[in-house]
């Protein structure tokens, strides 16, 4: 009987059409998806009306401190949840509805989740069987998982004779022997140590890059999420903030959250001066006018926030000429670079990185007096 | 390690006394039970020596044999619908968000643990006597419905605590790589439940082959179970045959309990 009820899971075509035939399709549409959980005074919305499209062979990252609905969002792909509202389509298809077990998606779980009674092997098969394929088949199949994630050695062995870090290739490896059309993965190095986080987070994206498959990563770790994704999602309290690549996200945050949640930034107030198309001319309390980048919505006059990257300040002697100016508060020197914490002469707190290359040879001392001077594309305006 | 030592209850004076003591109220009463079961005389009282004749003589009675069989054929059954019943009640209260009413559905499901047994027979007695002019049947169906019933709280606590401790995840998993529920439930819940469904069985098997009270009320003429089958021998003339029989039935409950203990710590 096993197989019969599974009309819909089909995770059919050879990884290498799928690469080339759909290049630019969504995988995933989640269109105005709501989730609240409990009733009456105790309710909680978790997703508050998202809207998302993750692209065909995409690796897309959900990230977001815990809370914010990232894994919520997740579980709603997977089907171990169902929306309040809204529709999740894959490939067009609405399967917002539709049970786990008739998704053709598979999850990598933070705990992994291996079946205790089985082998390694009989893991990694344990989906093609529930799909009623052919003995050879399955065999053959978590022959070629067993070797993609190099644990041939390890096929007969019991889940708990592994350790941590083949516990999750073996998660891995389960869950893409059934070629879902999408991958999700809740956090799943987070329980690894520091240097096999780093081998697994390049082993991940390779693996992305090899199969072809989309894969939707949930993570709370900024620097994850910019190391390996093609795009990321950042979600704070059930909504999602801003979606784009690690470089629009880190350079052109576009709301206070987002530039605050990815990296280190300084934050100034200023007015809007002048616009043209995506970028603006702003001035600071100070008078000084600077360039700034602009996203929609901001009229001359709007009082508005500068989000300004550490590493894109320059600390310089005092001088009249320099954007802002301050005294040094505290000063950190970590090899590569100097972290400079300044306090402004309005008062606020201000940090510039420097990189300590030979011919810098500046020398400043906590207390003095030093100018600050911005790249033209340093300072960026944010949605509050 | 200059830290104050925390209260240690064994360290105070008298505890080993009374260790000892409750151990010896406890044990002495059995150990003279099962050494009187090899008495060479006719008597519970009086020693004569060491013999295996009261064994043999148990073994050879064919009332014993009969009371033997049958206990063992209630409490098989007996366990075994408990076991099934307490499976799925198990899984009903665990595998569910809480919700008010569930408190009072465990002590539903635990109902024999807190109802005195003697109201339970009596009320089990007035009932099966209906039924029994009713339908004319008077066999050993009533008795194996009457100690599944008090069985499944025994069966039930071993299965629950399981399932509690079962990773739901892996439920989750196993429906994510298209298992529908039947086959979750076949091949990753049940297997991962078979130790508590076996300690489960078999402490209801124990509970069972032990009872008297509610085995007393419900029996019809010439349906004793070895316990009844004893209780009955020593309102008679007593012999060392009773306490072979104990002997016996202890030596079973003790291997059937270690076999219980080994099975839990293997899994756990």
């Amino acid at each position: 009987m096993r197989g019969t009820a599974l009309p819909q899971a089909q995770p059919a075509e050879e990884w290498g059409v799928c690469v080339s035939e759909s290049a630019g399709r969504n995988a995933i549409d989640v269109r105005g998806v709501r989730k609240v959980f409990g009733s009456g005074d105790g309710q909680v919305t978790a997703l508050d009306t998202v809207s998302v499209s993750i692209r065909e062979n995409e690796f897309f990252t959900l990230l977001g401190p815990s809370g914010c609905g990232k894994t919520t969002l997740l579980r709603l792909i997977a089907g171990f949840e169902f929306p309040t509202d809204g529709q999740i389509m894959l490939h067009g298809e609405d399967i917002a509805l539709l049970p786990p077990f008739r998704r053709p998606v598979n999850t990598v779980f933070q705990s992994y989740a291996l079946f205790p009674h089985m082998t390694v092997a009989e893991n990694i098969a344990f989906g093609l069987e529930m799909l009623g394929k052919s003995r050879s088949e399955i065999d053959g199949r978590t022959a070629d998982m067993l070797k993609l994630v190099q644990m041939e050695e390890l096929a007969k062995r019991k889940t708990s004779e592994i350790s941590g870090g083949q516990q999750q290739r073996v998660a891995l490896a389960r869950a893409l022997a059934p070629q879902p059309k999408v991958l999700l993965l809740d956090e799943p190095l987070s329980a690894l140590d520091y240097k096999l986080r780093k081998e697994m987070q390049l082993e991940l994206k390779q693996l992305q890059h090899e199969t072809g498959i989309t894969f939707i990563f949930v993570t709370h770790d900024q620097e994850e999420a910019l190391t390996m994704s093609d795009r990321i999602a950042v979600m704070s309290t059930g909504k999602i903030l801003q979606v784009g690549s690690p470089h629009d996200i880190y350079e052109h945050p576009a709301e206070r959250f987002v530039a605050g949640f990815i990296g280190e930034t300084n934050f100034l107030d200023a007015e809007v001066v002048a616009t043209s198309a995506g970028s603006a001319t702003v001035k600071l309390p100070s008078g000084k006018q600077i360039p700034a980048g602009l996203p929609e919505g901001f009229q001359p006059g709007s009082r508005v926030s500068l989000a300004v990257r550490p590493e894109r300040a320059q600390i310089v002697a005092a001088d009249a000429d320099a954007t802002l100016a301050g005294v040094i508060d505290n000063l950190v020197y970590l090899g590569t670079d100097t972290h400079f914490h300044l306090r402004l002469d309005g008062g606020e707190a201000f940090i510039v990185r420097q990189q300590n290359s030979s011919g810098s040879g500046i020398n400043f001392a906590t207390g003095d007096r030093v100018g600050v001077i911005l790249g033209d594309d340093a300072a960026q305006i944010l949605k509050d | 390690m200059a830290r104050k030592r925390a209260f240690d209850l064994r360290n105070q004076t008298g505890f080993a006394t009374v260790a000892m003591f409750t151990f010896f109220m406890l044990y002495l009463p059995m150990a003279a039970l099962v050494v009187y079961a090899f008495n060479a005389g006719n008597s519970m009282a009086i020693w004569e020596g060491v013999s295996l004749r009261w064994f043999y003589s148990a073994a050879s009675n064919e009332r014993v044999q009969d009371a033997a069989l049958r206990s063992v054929i209630i409490a098989a059954c007996a366990a075994s619908v408990a076991s099934i019943a307490a499976t799925m009640a198990a899984i009903a209260t665990t595998r569910t968000k809480p919700y008010p009413g569930l408190t009072f559905k465990y002590a539903f499901i635990n109902q024999p643990l807190m109802v005195p047994e003697i109201v339970t027979a009596v009320a089990l007695l007035i009932v099966f006597s209906r039924i029994k002019v009713w339908t004319g049947y008077s066999g050993i169906g009533y008795l194996i419905a009457a100690h599944s019933a008090f069985c499944i709280p025994f069966a039930y606590l071993p299965i629950r605590a399981r399932l509690e401790n079962m990773n739901l995840t892996l439920e989750q998993a196993a429906a994510d790589l298209y298992a529908t529920p039947w086959l979750v439930f076949r091949r990753i819940t049940l297997p991962l439940l078979r130790p508590g469904i076996i300690a489960g069985f078999m402490l209801a098997f124990v509970i069972s082959l032990d009872d008297v009270v509610i085995t007393e009320f419900v029996k019809s003429g010439g349906q004793d179970t070895l316990p009844t089958y004893m209780l009955g021998q020593l309102r008679r003339a007593t012999t060392p045959e009773v306490n072979a029989i104990a002997t016996v039935f202890l030596l079973f409950s003790v291997l059937l309990v270690t076999a219980f203990f080994f099975i839990n710590r293997r899994k756990a």
